[in-house]
This record gives C-alpha cells, sequence and structure tokens, in this order.
C-alpha cells in the first residue's frame, strides 16, 4: 500500500498547513490579509479533501475523508514538520507558505504527467492554485526582507527558525517507488532556483544548515501538533459516530 | 512611519468581450499587492478574467456642480439619434 | 452579518431650508446620492455613523465565528465556515470603502473602534460557546441580518447601496449553511439535538433584539427613513423576521424559547413576549460578556500587524524611488 501511505503524507501536510492558515482568520496584519489568507487555506483544505477520500478508496475499509483527518493521532500524522510549524508571525506564516509552495508548485508539474487519474485531476487544479501561492507569499517575503529594519530582522529571523525543516520536503517518504508520484528529491534544483530568486531581492540568504530536522514521515513531531490536532478533533471525538 | 495604506480602485472584466467595470477598492501599499488583494477580494466567486487597478487619488472626477452645464446641453440635440429621420417603410431596415 | 438598527444617529444638519428641500425632492424621486454631491451635513454623519457600525459588525463579527473554525467537526464545515468568516471580512471591506467615499479613512475608523467611540452590533458580545452556535448563528444571526440588509440595496447613497448588493448575493449561502448545520444536529444524536436546543435558547433573544428597540423608542429613525437610508421600521423588520422563522424552528423540531409567542389571526404574523431592554442598552453600552475580549482581538491584530503595513509601505517607498532612478 505505498500508493496509499504516499497519498495520506500528501493529504496530511496540505490539511496541517491549512489549519495553520486558517488560525489567521480575523486577526491578520491588514483586512485584505484577512481575505488572501483563507484563500490559501481554502486551496490547500480542498486538496486534502481529495486526496484523504483517495487514500480512503484506496484502503477499501469504508474509511470516510473524516475518519482521516479526524481519528488519528499525533503519531498516525505523516504530515512535514514545516507544515505544522505554529504562525508565530506574519514573517514566518508567508516563508513556511512560500517553502511549501515552492516545492509543491514544481511537484504537482511533474505529478500531472504521471501514471494515475485521480492524482493528475488534482495536480491540474492544484499547479494553478501553488503558482499564485508562490506569488502571494513571494512578494511579501520580498516586501519584509526589504521593508523596514524590524520587518527585515523579522524576515531573517523567520529563516533562522524555518529553514532547518525544509531538508525534509525531498525526502522520498512512503512514496519511495511509487510510479504515480514524482521522486521528491528531484524536485530540488527547482525549489532552489524559486527561493534565491525571491531572496535575491528580499536581501535574504539561504542558510547552509547543520542540524536539519526530520521525522514527520514517521509521526515523530514537534509538541505543537498535538495541540493543532486537539483542538480539531475535539468535537470530533467527543460525539462518536454523530453526523455533522 | 505612520502613514496609511493608500486607496486603490478596482476594475473586473467579466468575460471577454466586455468591458472592465468598477467593483469597489481595496487598501494596498502598491501596485503588485493592490492587483493581490483585488484578487483576493473582489474574485473569489469567478467574478471575471481580467483586473484593473488605479491608485484612488489618480482619478480626475466631473463636478456634480456642473453636470448641468456638463450634460443637460446634448438633450435637445436629437438630430444625434437615428429616430429623428423619417424613411419610409418600403425602404426597408437601415 | 449585519448591525443592529442604528444607536445614536444625529440627523441635525444646518443647510437652509431651500437646499434640504431640494435634496429631498431628489430622495423623494429615488434619486440616488453619489459621492461628490452635495448632502446636508447630518446626511453625511449618519452616514458615516451607519456604515461604520455596519462595517465594524462585519469585522467583530468575524471573532465569535472565527472561534470554532479551527474545531469545526468535518472537512467540508471546516471550508464553508472558513468560506463564510472570509466573507464577513469581505463584507466590512466593502463598507469601509463605501464609508471612506465620505471623506473618512478606514484607519480613522479602526481607531474608533478601538478606543470605544465607534458602535457595533451587540450580538457579537455574546460568546460561541459549542459547535451548534455556529448553525444558530448563521440561522438566525444572518436570517435578521438578511431581513435588514436587503432593503439597503436601495438605499439612497449610491455606494452604500451598491456595497449592500455585492454582500446580499454573497450572503445568500450564509443562512443555508447555519440552517443546515441545526438541522443536521436537530436529527442527529440526542446530545447533538440538545446541544442545538441549547445554543437556540440562548441566541433567540439576542437575535430579536438586532433590530434595535421598539419604533416608539428609536431617536431619530423618522430623519432616516425621510431620506430613504432605512426604509422599513425596527419593529417591522423584526415582524417579518419572527414569522419566517418560526415555521423553520417548528419543521426540525426545535421550541422557541419564547412562551408568550402566539399566532395572531387578525394582524396575520407572530406575537412575542416581552424584550429584555434593560439587557439590550447594557450590551449596546458595551457591557456584554465577550465585549472586552472583542476590543482586546481587535487591538491586537492591529497592533501586532503595524510593523507589516510599516514595511509595505517602507518598500513601496523605495520601489518608487528606484523607477525614479532607472527613469
Amino acid at each position: 500500500m505505498a500508493l496509499f501511505d504516499a497519498v495520506l503524507e500528501l493529504a496530511d501536510d496540505h490539511l496541517v498547513l491549512g489549519h495553520r492558515l486558517s488560525e489567521w482568520c480575523g486577526h491578520a496584519p491588514m483586512l485584505e490579509e484577512d481575505l488572501a489568507m483563507p484563500n490559501m487555506a481554502l486551496d490547500l483544505i480542498g486538496t486534502a479533501r481529495t486526496l484523504y477520500d483517495y487514500a480512503a478508496t484506496l484502503e477499501g475499509q469504508g474509511r470516510t475523508e473524516d475518519d482521516m483527518a479526524y481519528l488519528r493521532g499525533e503519531r498516525e500524522y505523516r504530515n512535514l514538520l514545516l507544515c505544522e510549524r505554529p504562525n508565530e508571525d506574519f514573517a514566518q506564516t508567508m516563508l513556511r507558505q512560500l517553502y511549501f509552495a515552492a516545492f509543491m508548485h514544481p511537484y504537482w508539474q511533474a505529478a500531472a504527467g504521471g501514471g494515475d487519474e485521480v492524482i493528475r485531476g488534482v495536480a491540474g487544479k492544484a499547479v494553478k492554485e501553488m503558482a499564485y501561492h508562490i506569488r502571494h507569499a513571494g512578494e511579501w517575503v520580498i516586501r519584509l526582507g526589504d521593508g523596514t529594519e524590524e520587518s527585515a530582522r523579522r524576515m531573517k529571523d523567520a529563516v533562522e527558525a524555518l529553514h532547518l525543516y525544509t531538508g525534509e520536503l525531498f525526502e522520498e517518504g512512503a512514496a519511495e517507488g511509487v510510479d504515480a508520484l514524482p521522486s521528491r528529491a528531484a524536485i530540488k534544483p527547482a525549489w532552489e532556483a524559486t527561493i534565491d530568486h525571491i531572496f535575491g531581492q528580499a536581501l535574504l540568504s539561504r542558510p547552509v544548515v547543520q542540524y536539519p530536522q526530520t521525522g514527520g514521515r514517521r509521526g515523530l513531531h514537534g509538541e505543537s501538533l498535538g495541540h493543532l490536532l486537539a483542538e480539531m478533533q475535539s468535537v470530533y471525538r467527543a460525539h462518536p459516530g454523530a453526523t455533522w | 512611519m505612520s502613514g496609511e495604506v493608500p486607496l486603490w480602485e478596482v476594475f473586473i472584466r467579466p468575460r471577454n468581450g466586455l468591458s472592465h467595470k468598477h467593483v469597489g477598492s481595496i487598501h494596498a501599499a502598491d501596485e503588485v499587492m493592490a492587483l493581490q488583494a483585488a484578487r483576493d477580494v473582489y474574485t473569489r466567486r469567478g467574478e471575471g478574467n481580467s483586473i484593473w487597478v488605479v491608485p484612488s487619488a489618480a482619478i480626475t472626477a466631473s463636478d456634480p456642480d456642473q453636470a448641468g452645464e456638463n450634460f443637460e446641453p446634448t438633450a435637445e440635440k436629437i438630430y444625434r439619434h437615428p429616430t429623428f429621420y423619417d424613411i419610409p417603410d418600403e425602404v426597408g431596415h437601415m | 452579518m449585519y448591525s443592529q438598527g442604528l444607536i445614536g444617529a444625529d440627523g441635525r444638519t444646518t443647510e437652509s431650508p431651500e437646499f434640504l428641500e431640494a435634496f429631498q425632492r431628489r430622495i423623494d424621486a429615488e434619486e440616488k446620492i453619489e459621492p461628490n454631491d452635495a448632502m446636508p451635513e447630518g446626511y453625511r454623519r449618519t452616514l458615516v455613523r451607519q456604515i461604520g457600525q455596519h462595517a465594524h459588525s462585519e469585522i467583530v463579527g468575524m471573532l465569535p465565528e472565527g472561534n470554532w473554525i479551527t474545531r469545526a467537526p468535518s472537512l467540508r464545515r471546516k471550508a464553508a465556515l472558513l468560506a463564510k468568516v472570509q466573507d464577513e471580512g469581505g463584507h466590512g471591506l466593502y463598507l469601509y470603502a463605501a464609508a471612506e467615499t465620505l471623506g473618512v479613512s478606514r484607519d480613522q475608523m479602526t481607531e474608533e473602534l478601538l478606543d470605544g467611540r465607534a458602535k457595533y452590533s451587540s450580538i457579537f458580545n455574546y460568546p460561541t460557546l459549542t459547535w451548534a452556535d455556529i448553525g444558530v448563528i448563521g440561522w438566525l444571526v444572518d436570517g435578521a441580518a438578511i431581513m435588514n440588509q436587503i432593503p439597503l440595496c436601495r438605499c439612497s447613497y449610491g455606494p452604500y447601496a451598491r456595497a449592500m448588493i455585492r454582500v446580499c448575493k454573497e450572503e445568500s449561502f450564509h443562512q443555508r449553511q447555519g440552517y443546515e448545520i441545526v438541522m443536521t444536529l436537530a436529527r442527529g444524536t440526542p446530545e447533538q439535538k440538545a446541544m442545538a436546543q441549547d445554543a437556540l435558547n440562548r441566541w433567540w433573544w439576542p437575535s430579536i433584539m438586532m433590530f434595535g428597540p421598539h419604533d416608539a423608542d428609536s431617536q431619530h429613525s423618522d430623519q432616516s427613513m425621510a431620506w430613504k437610508i432605512k426604509r422599513f421600521s425596527n419593529d417591522e423588520l423584526r415582524q417579518k423576521f419572527i414569522d419566517a422563522t418560526v415555521p423553520q424552528a417548528e419543521f426540525i423540531g426545535l421550541t422557541i424559547p419564547d412562551p408568550d409567542l402566539t399566532w395572531n389571526e387578525a394582524k396575520g404574523g407572530y406575537d412575542h413576549g416581552p424584550i429584555d431592554w434593560d439587557e439590550f442598552w447594557r450590551v449596546v453600552k458595551g457591557h456584554g460578556p465577550m465585549a472586552k475580549d472583542r476590543i482586546k482581538a481587535r487591538r491586537k491584530a492591529w497592533d501586532d500587524g503595524a510593523w507589516v503595513r510599516e514595511a509595505a509601505l517602507a518598500h513601496a517607498e523605495k520601489r518608487r524611488a528606484r523607477k525614479m532612478a532607472a527613469e
């Protein structure tokens, strides 16, 4: 069931990051961002739903997308550590989004030509969404990096805080040898080119990471994911078997 | 710094073949972010396929107090309209 | 979503009788007033206040519902709620822009909200305690809002009317998503049904109060009606709302928490029990259970976002300078 596991990994990435973005709704730095961030969150949650649904079909045990999302605990979640990082400030939120989208855009481009019909469908839609996420998050990274003294400091702090999680993007995980999905390692040059292009304008540089963090694909998460899941799953789990 | 983020007017073309139409305003610091904000705010339900943004401050408007002198003199120049001319029905559509 | 009947409008104005008469003739002829048109100062002030209150209500209204985005009990509900709360933000944005055509800036209005000078709909000063509250808010609060807002699409002030047309179009899904949530709960487990009834019990009276004081006690309402900023009286709208809502509650087997609610054949509508106006005024005056928290949350978002807005402006300045240097 390598495909099942690989689809679940992707679904978890999208749901957890979408959930994080949705936490901003009503609290953004300006009203226009109160609309922009939910737009991105809705893209991600939409993709997660399709992928969970597909995973459930592949499994064939009668589970639903909601069972997948709401009844697995932190050790069973396979998302990238990057996706679960707390929002902290707007600089970290935008950088996290850029890191993720700059990976997913070429990834979906490659997947769009793959041999799996469902994945091709997801990819066709997601590739456009990710292109916009790169643009929106990227333009903010540029403005914050080359804005005021404070914003430049916060942007550098964000790189410091998040870059160590980016190596995990390129680990094959459960997708190792799955024909329907592209090689993740092969995405690296495209990702680096996008980041360097934006960092060049944002007066930032890609740091050399001494101790990269990884483990999400094996259910080894940071502590904040447990809180995210406890919150997200609280109503669903309090009423077993209920319909919503 | 204590400036306000400037106001922009947003124009959207609902589909090709139609003109851009004013739909509302947004705030943004520059033209790139203004376009993105307009996209995120005003096209969430497939309202269009092209966006213009214009700094609100760049718009010059006619003065409502001059509406009389601007727009009323045209009312009596009915010879600009096709129905001013009598053509016999036998001639057919013209 | 919407604000209650306007609180504390001041329609006093100082123009000459001839000017006011000519203005009134335009209004009576159903002409729209546009931003640069000459208008009585009282008209302008009333609109700034009303549109501002309305916009603030949308923005503060994001908080009680936003409180459940992270806990929505299915991915379908999560997406719908997120889209709805996002819409409220959009509606606040359209309305601020409409008010800005009257010469007041969004930052000014925001400051007035944060320092307590400006009012917003008091319904948002109640807490959302369970998931059922999200359903009941969509059903009742958005339902009441629609009653209020549809007539505003014909308001005499052009930019406000246009903003309201867009708002009404977008809001058509809000009440339906709310009612669907409540219906699902009412047909669910006994715990879910109890949750729905409990939410209805808590939100019914605040919803009824959203229409504002009784007509006899409503200040400045007559002037607003004459200027066609307001098209129906508070009591008329409240009656319409109750008549529409009672059968919807019956359909899903929930009980409206008003023992005096009875059908009045003669008037063709429901009579309702007395409204607790002491509570209404207490909440309007800023003593609702969540009032302090709501403003604190808005203040935090505004203050925490200051460095972002400043950076965007600073970068824009650099872009301009670079462009000039390149030319």
